[in-house]
């Protein structure tokens, strides 16, 4: 069972750093809410970007999410190269209600695919706002078609419906994914979880 | 009207928020207001003030000088040779003595249209090509009407070689700044002065750089003139709005200063040395904020924050709900401090739902985790000592009322001492708590601000009665006040609550300001 709690890692916490990624507006900050809090409510747009961690228990272990929900604006795209980096969990969102999103996370993945050996990190692409059927222009059918072809874990979600299961299920999948992963062993983090490393300099 | 020039000085040019070593030892219990800077109530004791402008480029003060010049220049007729070559700026009169072309006449009618007369101040950037980057009022179907009058306008300014500054119109100013790569232009009904307006265009100017640098937005422009910059902005947009609002309401961007929390000196000591032990190496600045008041302020030894920068830091953490999620971590350019480069800031609130906002500025991308920790140092260190405990009891009265002052007849006041560039204030008295009644004692405020800094014939003391009230503004080299008394007093009793108030604020100051600026 999953349950979730604050405070602190008891010895033997494995820390998976996760990352959100996709464009500005798709509930990227929404999500990490409903996650952490079980709640939805209206924010800001993210600046820069947000860092939370989120305890989970499961009966034979304990995984201590480090999330860094990223920013989509367009001006921090430059720094988002130093979230996403040693990130054990992608989760690439978009907004099933507006298609260009979805047009920038294969954009996105293209991005990340540059950066990663395959196996190292598990992938998810989420289709969000799975509650405004009524303007969908992504299909689940391509949703899914992306994420076989690109070899993804796919998922709809409604951060504002709070179908807990589809939110459980991403936690649930990606760490069932993680701890298959041989990478995910507790030597491989240190204290401090992984440093950042250089990213292009485009912010001077 | 009664306004009287007591002695014309042009102290605005110099009162920056410099340090000034002298006459500190000198603090007198009951000041008066020949006071110098340095021993004015409020002043800080130690020779290094917390905020400080005259080490960076100030350019506030390069375009107050040339604004000033541009005045002299208008105000003096026989330089009017002079005017044709250096300035575009034409008063009302010359405008309807017909000295001006008849292309400028049709786009004076566009200016005075229905759609701009609505509203009391537009605001709107473009870039040089003409591509607009902001508009403070409409949408895009209304960006595109007054498109063609921006893009005329924008050409007017190109015709006369950027030196165009103003057009007064029948109740109507339009005020241009030109930063490259970028246009401002401000649209105002207010009867603020150009000198105003221009300020307040340098903020909505510096609010872009603060997200891009001016390096990146060059960087833009010279491989892209055509570059439609609101691709880096959206999303951003919600940020000059709200700039602009506090424009308009809030006194500290007026006098060029901020306000604290009242806090009990050894609380916020405390406070400030716990945040002093908590450094790093490429950390730079320390904020503590309560809101929109700061708590405290600890720097680098030689690096200092301008008042310019930390409103634009209040201005973002105030527009924003993102930080109360987690920690926030996001580039952030200065540009008082260096238009080129980018800090990094780790942004969080100490307690979900608490006020208290810590700020922590650092120099390098990569420290997110190094901010982290020392926000937990200093959390740790606060929390083992009751001062914690008596900040959140401050936090409950975050402003006091102006009847602890004494003086029946005063209903408001803003009192800035210049050495320290902080300000206080007592909470709107009742009639004035509507909106609108609050934004109309600003506008009183601004005028008598203007009148204090005229660029040319700047006013010492100035007495103003009407039927809602009666205003008094009075400068010295140490302090600023400006006061709202009920209309039923007199100038007498007016003058007389100067000196009472100042023994207040006096009396007061341990708690009303940071005496005691600390560094790393
Ligand atoms: N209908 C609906 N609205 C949602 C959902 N998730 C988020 N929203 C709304 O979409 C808007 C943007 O949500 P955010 O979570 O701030 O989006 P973001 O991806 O974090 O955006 P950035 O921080 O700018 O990158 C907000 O108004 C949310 O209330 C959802 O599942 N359904
Ligand atoms: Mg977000």
């Amino acid at each position: 069972n999953i349950s979730f709690h604050g405070g602190e890692s008891p010895k033997g916490t494995l820390r998976v750093k996760m990352v959100l990624l996709g464009s500005s507006g798709v509930g990227k900050s929404s999500l990490a809410l409903r996650f952490g809090k079980d709640e939805f409510r209206s924010t800001t747009p993210t600046v820069g970007c947000a860092y939370l961690t989120r305890v989970v228990h499961l009966s034979d272990v304990t995984l201590r999410f480090e999330i860094w929900d990223t920013a989509g604006q367009e001006k921090y795209h430059s720094v988002t190269p130093l979230y996403y980096r040693g990130a054990h969990a992608a989760l690439l969102v978009y907004d099933i209600s507006k298609r260009e999103t979805f047009i920038r996370a294969q954009v996105w993945l293209k991005e990340l695919e540059k950066q990663y050996t395959p196996g190292s990190t598990v992938m998810w692409l989420v289709g969000n706002k799975g509650d405004l059927a009524q303007d969908r222009q992504v299909s689940v059918q391509e949703g899914q078609a992306l994420a076989n072809d690109r070899d993804l874990s796919f998922t709809e979600t409604s951060a504002l419906a709070g179908d807990q299961v589809s939110e459980l299920l991403i936690y649930k999948k990606a760490v069932l994914g993680l701890i298959e992963s041989p990478d995910l062993t507790k030597e491989t983090f240190g204290n401090k979880g992984p440093k950042f490393k250089d990213g292009p300099h485009i912010y001077h | 009207m009664d306004g009287q020039a007591l002695r014309p000085t042009a102290s605005w040019e110099n009162g920056t928020l410099a340090p000034v070593d002298r006459l500190r030892a000198e603090r007198a219990d009951s000041p008066t207001p020949g006071l110098v800077e340095g021993t004015e109530p409020g002043a800080g004791q130690k020779s290094a003030m917390f905020v400080h402008a005259q080490s960076f480029e100030d350019l506030t003060a390069e375009a107050e000088e040339e604004a000033r010049r541009d005045d002299e220049l208008d105000k003096s007729g026989e330089c009017a040779e002079e005017l044709k070559v250096l300035v575009g700026e034409k008063t009302i009169e010359e405008q309807r003595n017909n000295s001006i072309s008849s292309e400028s006449r049709s786009k004076e009618e566009d200016v005075s249209s229905e759609a701009w007369r609505s509203h009391r101040k537009h605001v709107f950037v473009l870039s040089e090509a003409g591509k607009p980057i902001y508009t403070r009022y409409g949408t895009e179907e209304a960006l595109s009407s007054t498109m063609g009058v921006m893009m005329a306008l924008v050409s007017f300014v190109e015709a006369e070689k950027n030196i165009i500054r103003s057009i007064h119109a029948d109740g109507c100013k339009v005020v241009f700044l030109t930063k490259s790569p970028l246009v401002l232009v401000g649209v105002s009904r207010t009867c603020q002065s150009d000198k105003e307006l221009l300020r307040e265009l340098q903020y909505i100017y510096y609010q872009i750089v603060s997200l891009l640098t001016l390096t990146q937005l060059n960087h833009i422009f010279q491989h892209k003139q055509n570059y439609d910059l609101r691709r880096l902005l959206a999303g951003s947009e919600y940020l000059t709005d709200n700039l602009l609002h506090r424009l308009d309401r809030d006194p500290g961007l007026l006098l060029s200063a901020v306000t604290c929390l009242p806090l009990a000196s050894s609380a916020r000591d405390v406070v400030s040395s716990s945040l002093q032990a908590a450094k790093a190496k490429n950390l730079v600045f320390s904020i503590l904020l309560a809101g929109d008041r700061l708590v405290t302020l600890v720097r680098k030894k030689d690096q200092f924050l301008h008042h310019i920068d930390l409103h634009l830091v209040f201005n973002l953490v105030g527009s924003s709900s993102s930080f109360r999620e987690g920690e926030g971590w996001t580039p952030i350019c200065l540009p008082k401090f260096n238009t080129a480069g980018f800090f990094h800031a780790h942004i969080s609130y100490l307690e979900p739902a608490s006020e208290l906002c810590l700020i922590l500025v650092s120099t390098d991308r990569e420290d997110f985790f190094n901010m982290s920790d020392c926000k937990q140092r200093f959390l740790e260190r606060l929390s083992k000592r009751s001062a914690y405990q008596a900040l959140k009891e401050a936090l409950k009265c975050p402003t006091y009322s102006v009847a602890q002052v004494g003086i029946p007849e005063l209903r408001h006041f803003l009192y800035k001492s210049k050495s320290s560039g902080l300000y206080t204030s007592p909470e709107f008295p009742e009639v004035y708590h509507s909106d609108e009644e609050q934004e109309r004692l600003m506008g009183l405020y601004q005028d008598l601000h203007s009148c204090l800094h005229h660029p040319t014939r700047p006013l010492r003391s100035f007495y103003r009665c009407s039927e809602t009230e009666n205003l008094l503004a009075w400068v010295t080299s140490g302090f600023e006040l400006y006061l709202c008394f009920s209309p039923l007093g007199t100038k007498a009793l007016a003058v007389s609550a100067v000196n009472k108030l100042l023994k207040w604020i006096r009396k007061e100051e341990d708690r009303l300001f940071i005496l005691s600026p600390l560094t790393y």
